[in-house]
This record gives structure tokens, C-alpha cells and sequence, in this order.
């Protein structure tokens, strides 16, 4: 059974977002969605200064399987990307919510990340499907 | 993201004997045409590496072996596959080939073994088990054969440079006389073990059949040996870099052996041989209608995959399997177009929306570890 820390949030389409508690958060995909995934091949990630919108596709994860887009789960401004993942998209493999997180926002509405599900909630998510 | 799961349940599944092996090396296990077989244990990239670096091996114990004997054998084969078996001369050689109905559409692609003119052993895919071994029989009627499916063997390749190294410390003396000095496409029957020098990945290595109660221990025993277990996504992945053709994705009964790459596997010579699909297939090849398979790279970002559409100044073609290559660190991809695209051309993928350039060459991208083009 994947891992699902309890100090992050969730979107059901399979991001987490880490609030770091300065007005930003950090975004990832869940280690059940890389699981599902296999391998990751490429990683495009948004630019720095883009504003994204909940709901937007402003990522691909693209893995020996399949491209996938990845949503938006919060509003704001990027204003950093994990640019490691050019060389080595594999962390997104090897360490989900750590070194494989993708970028981060600064939030446009902190409360935004109310909506989000917490552990117990994205622990349903995979057990429903 | 949005997330697609392959391992549907199904109440119908095929387990090979070394399933409890998959489950102990941590596969991930996937439904493959009834098979619950593993598709990684891990990293389907590393398992990719270990096969062109070092050792790996499949089980591919859901594959189909048929023996085809008796007085007939050699006359029947003759007329059912597209390659010509009276080529085949030293006990124990192999001939890949194709078998195709009589609209000259591809049935299945097969190994035939040869042990004597009344005695062969054909391999074919499992994912057409059924409707092969219905065509094999109903072929057979009029020929003084005895087909018999040999479903109490195990299959086990292995596959990579150190492959056949680390198999010798494994073999006794009778064993390793046997398959001492075999080139490649040969077999030797060695004590239990059926021992091929053939493959599905473009590394040197062995495909090994034996009895089922002993795969376990040989699976074991290669574990033990440093041989890394390799599920289907590295087995796909390497048979891709090959340039070798997956039944149901780059050819099935709509195409012709001759826009499947597989025209080095129909032999003419023998005009007098009426092969199933003869007729059609000579007039195709008159005619030089059929599109080609051909192989694509793309060096920019992203991967080519089935389906997509390729956009020559010829016409249309289609992307039959696309894959990210390990090896070489971009896309490859396998496409069937219209005939007069050359190699060298570049042609165009349409992916996610954008027209992308890839260049056409020969559907051959690693061999022996090494870019092949």
C-alpha cells in the first residue's frame, strides 16, 4: 500500500500540496500515481512567473506508459520549478513527496487549500478505484 | 492527473508455474490475454538496463509450444508458414517466419525449430493461442501430422551480454557439451532443458523450456546467479529498440507480411511451393502497393505512441508501437507508411496537438547494447 503523509493535502486527480506556510505551497503527484505511472521519462514543467489557475493543466508527466496532464490544485504565481527533474525525472519515482515535488506557487487564496483532501480523504480516492 | 489501470479482474486468469516467484520478487502484476504475468518489479528502466549491460530474464511460460511430427511434417509446414522450412538443414536450427491466411494477412508470427523432417517445434504467441492452434489443426487435415501443444513446459529467457555466462554455471557436463559453440537461431535439447540461442530483446542469450516442476528451481538458481527478473514493460521496450514486431500492435490478420518488415521472411525461390497466401501475396509484391513498416526517432522531448498519426508528403501513416528507448535516452517508434517515404526523410508525428519532426530509418535502433543506426 502506497505512502500517504498526513501533513499534506490532496487533489483527487492525484496531486499533493504541501503548505509551507508562508503565503506558498509546494505541488507533486502522489506515490500512487507515480506507482501507476511506471518509470517517468519526462517531466514538463510550467515557467517561472506563469499564473495557474485551479484546474488547469499546467504540467505533463510523461512515464514508459503514458503522458499525463497534471492539474493545477491551487491558484497563484510559479515562482520556482524543480528543474532536477530535467536530468532525473526518475525521483518523481523514487521519492514522491520529497525530491520529486514539482513546483511551487504562491498562493493567490490560502483558503483555496481548504478545499483540498487530507490523508484520510485521498486514502478513499485510491480505495475507490 | 488522470490515471488509467490496466490490471482489470478478471475471473478467467492463467498463471504460469513461476507465479509465486513474480509475487516474491515484488512484481507488479498486470492481466496480459488472460495471464496475470508480471509487467516489472520495480523499475521496468532498470530491468531495460540490466538486459543490454549484464543478465535478465522473462518468464514467458504463457507462450504456445507446438510440435508438428510424422511422415508429413515438413510438406505441411512448407505450405502453412511463408518462410520455406526445406532451408532448414542442421538438426536444431531456427527460422522465424510468418503464417498467414489466404488473403495473405499476417495470422501470427512464429519460431519453427527443426530436429529432423518429420520432427519440428514451432513457438507461437499466446495472446493467438486459440485461434492458432484451431488453424494449425484445421491446416492439418489433408497431411499425415501430429500437432501436439506442450503446455507442461516452463519458458525462461534469458537475455543480455553476461546472459549465457551465467547460465553455463548452472549446466552439468551433458548440459553444456550440448549447447557448446551454438550460433545464434539454433537449439539443442540438453537432459531436461530445450535450450535456443533465440530472443526477443537483440542481446545475445538463451530461451530455455523445461519441465514445469523444474522452473522454479531454475528461476532460483538464475536469481542466485545475479540474473535480473524482467517483467513485460522492459520485455517490450527491448523487443522495440530490436526493431522485432509485437502480433496485434504492428501486424495482425488486416496486414500483409510486406508492410509488417516481414518480407525477408517469405521465400519465393521454390516457385512450385503453394504457401497459404501465396497467390495474394505475389501479386501485392508485383504491384508494390503495400505500405512499408519503418522505424521513427524523435530527439525532442516526449514519446511517440500507438496510434499517433504520421504526415508525410507521401500520405498518412500510423505510429503501430512507439516507446521511450532506454537506451538511447529518446523516442523510437515503429510506423507503418506509404511505400515511397525513404529512409533519412523527415516526416511529421501530430502529438498533444503539435506536429513534431522525426526522421525515418531503418526499424532497427539497438543491437548489442549499442545505437544501430
Amino acid at each position: 500500500m502506497s505512502n500517504i503523509p498526513s501533513e499534506l493535502k490532496y487533489a483527487t486527480s492525484h496531486e499533493w500540496v504541501r503548505n509551507e506556510g508562508d503565503g506558498t505551497a509546494t505541488i507533486g503527484i502522489s506515490e500512487h500515481a507515480q506507482e501507476l505511472l511506471g518509470d517517468m521519462v519526462f517531466v514538463e514543467l510550467p515557467d517561472v512567473g506563469d499564473e495557474i489557475s485551479v484546474g488547469d493543466d499546467v504540467a505533463v508527466a510523461e512515464s514508459v506508459k503514458a503522458a499525463s496532464d497534471i492539474y493545477a490544485p491551487v491558484s497563484g504565481e510559479v515562482i520556482a520549478v524543480n528543474e532536477d527533474l530535467e536530468d532525473s525525472p526518475e525521483l518523481v519515482n523514487s521519492d514522491a513527496f520529497g525530491d520529486g515535488w514539482m513546483f511551487k506557487v504562491k498562493l493567490d487564496d490560502a483558503s483555496e487549500l481548504d478545499a483540498l483532501l487530507d490523508a484520510e480523504g485521498y486514502q478513499n480516492v485510491v480505495d475507490d478505484e | 492527473m488522470e490515471l488509467r489501470h490496466s490490471n482489470g479482474e478478471s475471473n478467467m486468469t492463467n498463471k504460469t508455474v513461476l507465479h509465486a516467484k513474480h509475487l516474491e520478487s515484488g512484481a507488479k502484476m498486470v492481466d496480459f490475454y488472460g495471464w496475470d504475468m508480471p509487467i516489472n518489479y520495480g523499475s521496468q528502466i532498470e530491468e531495460h538496463h540490466a538486459v543490454r549491460t549484464n543478465a535478465g530474464m522473462f518468464d514467458v511460460s504463457h507462450m504456445t509450444i507446438v510440435d508438428v511430427q510424422g511422415t508429413d511434417a515438413q510438406a505441411f509446414l512448407r505450405r502453412l508458414v511463408i518462410n520455406d522450412v526445406a532451408k532448414l538443414d542442421v538438426a536444431g536450427r531456427a527460422l522465424y517466419t510468418g503464417m498467414c491466411d489466404e488473403q495473405g494477412g499476417v495470422i501470427d508470427d512464429l519460431i519453427v525449430y527443426y530436429f529432423t523432417s518429420t520432427d519440428y517445434r514451432l513457438v507461437v504467441n499466446s495472446a493467438t493461442r486459440e485461434k492458432d492452434l484451431a488453424w494449425i489443426n484445421s491446416q492439418a487435415a489433408d497431411f499425415d501430422v501430429t500437432i501436439t501443444e506442450r503446455p507442461e513446459y516452463a519458458m525462461i529467457a534469458v537475455q543480455g551480454p553476461q546472459a549465457k555466462a551465467k547460465v553455463a554455471t548452472l549446466l552439468n557436463a551433458e548440459q553444456t557439451a550440448a549447447v557448446d559453440g551454438m550460433k545464434p537461431f539454433f537449439s539443442a535439447q540438453a537432459g531436461d532443458l530445450f535450450i535456443a540461442t533465440t530472443g526477443y530483446t537483440g542481446e545475445s542469450g538463451y530461451e530455455i523450456a523445461l519441465p514445469q516442476e523444474q522452473a522454479a528451481d531454475l528461476w532460483q538458481q538464475l536469481l542466485d546467479a545475479g540474473v535480473a527478473p524482467c517483467g513485460l514493460g522492459a520485455r517490450d521496450t527491448l523487443r522495440l529498440e530490436a526493431g522485432m514486431n509485437l502480433y496485434g500492435l504492428d501486424m495482425d490478420e488486416t496486414v500483409s507480411p510486406l508492410a509488417a518488415n516481414m518480407a525477408w521472411t517469405i521465400a519465393w525461390d521454390d516457385e512450385s511451393r503453394d504457401f497459404i497466401g501465396r497467390e495474394v501475396l505475389a501479386t501485392q509484391r508485383a504491384e508494390g502497393s503495400q505500405p512499408k513498416l519503418v522505424g521513427l526517432v524523435m530527439e525532442a522531448k516526449g514519446v511517440l505512441r500507438t496510434g499517433l498519426k504520421v504526415i508525410t508528403e507521401h500520405g498518412e501513416g500510423v505510429i503501430t508501437s512507439g516507446t521511450f528507448s532506454p537506451t538511447l535516452g529518446y523516442s523510437i517508434a515503429m510506423a507503418r507508411v506509404p511505400r515511397a517515404v525513404k529512409l533519412e526523410d523527415t516526416v511529421q508525428v501530430e502529438m498533444r496537438k503539435k506536429q513534431v519532426d522525426v526522421k525515418v530509418i531503418k526499424p532497427s535502433f539497438v543491437r548489442n547494447g549499442k545505437k544501430a543506426f
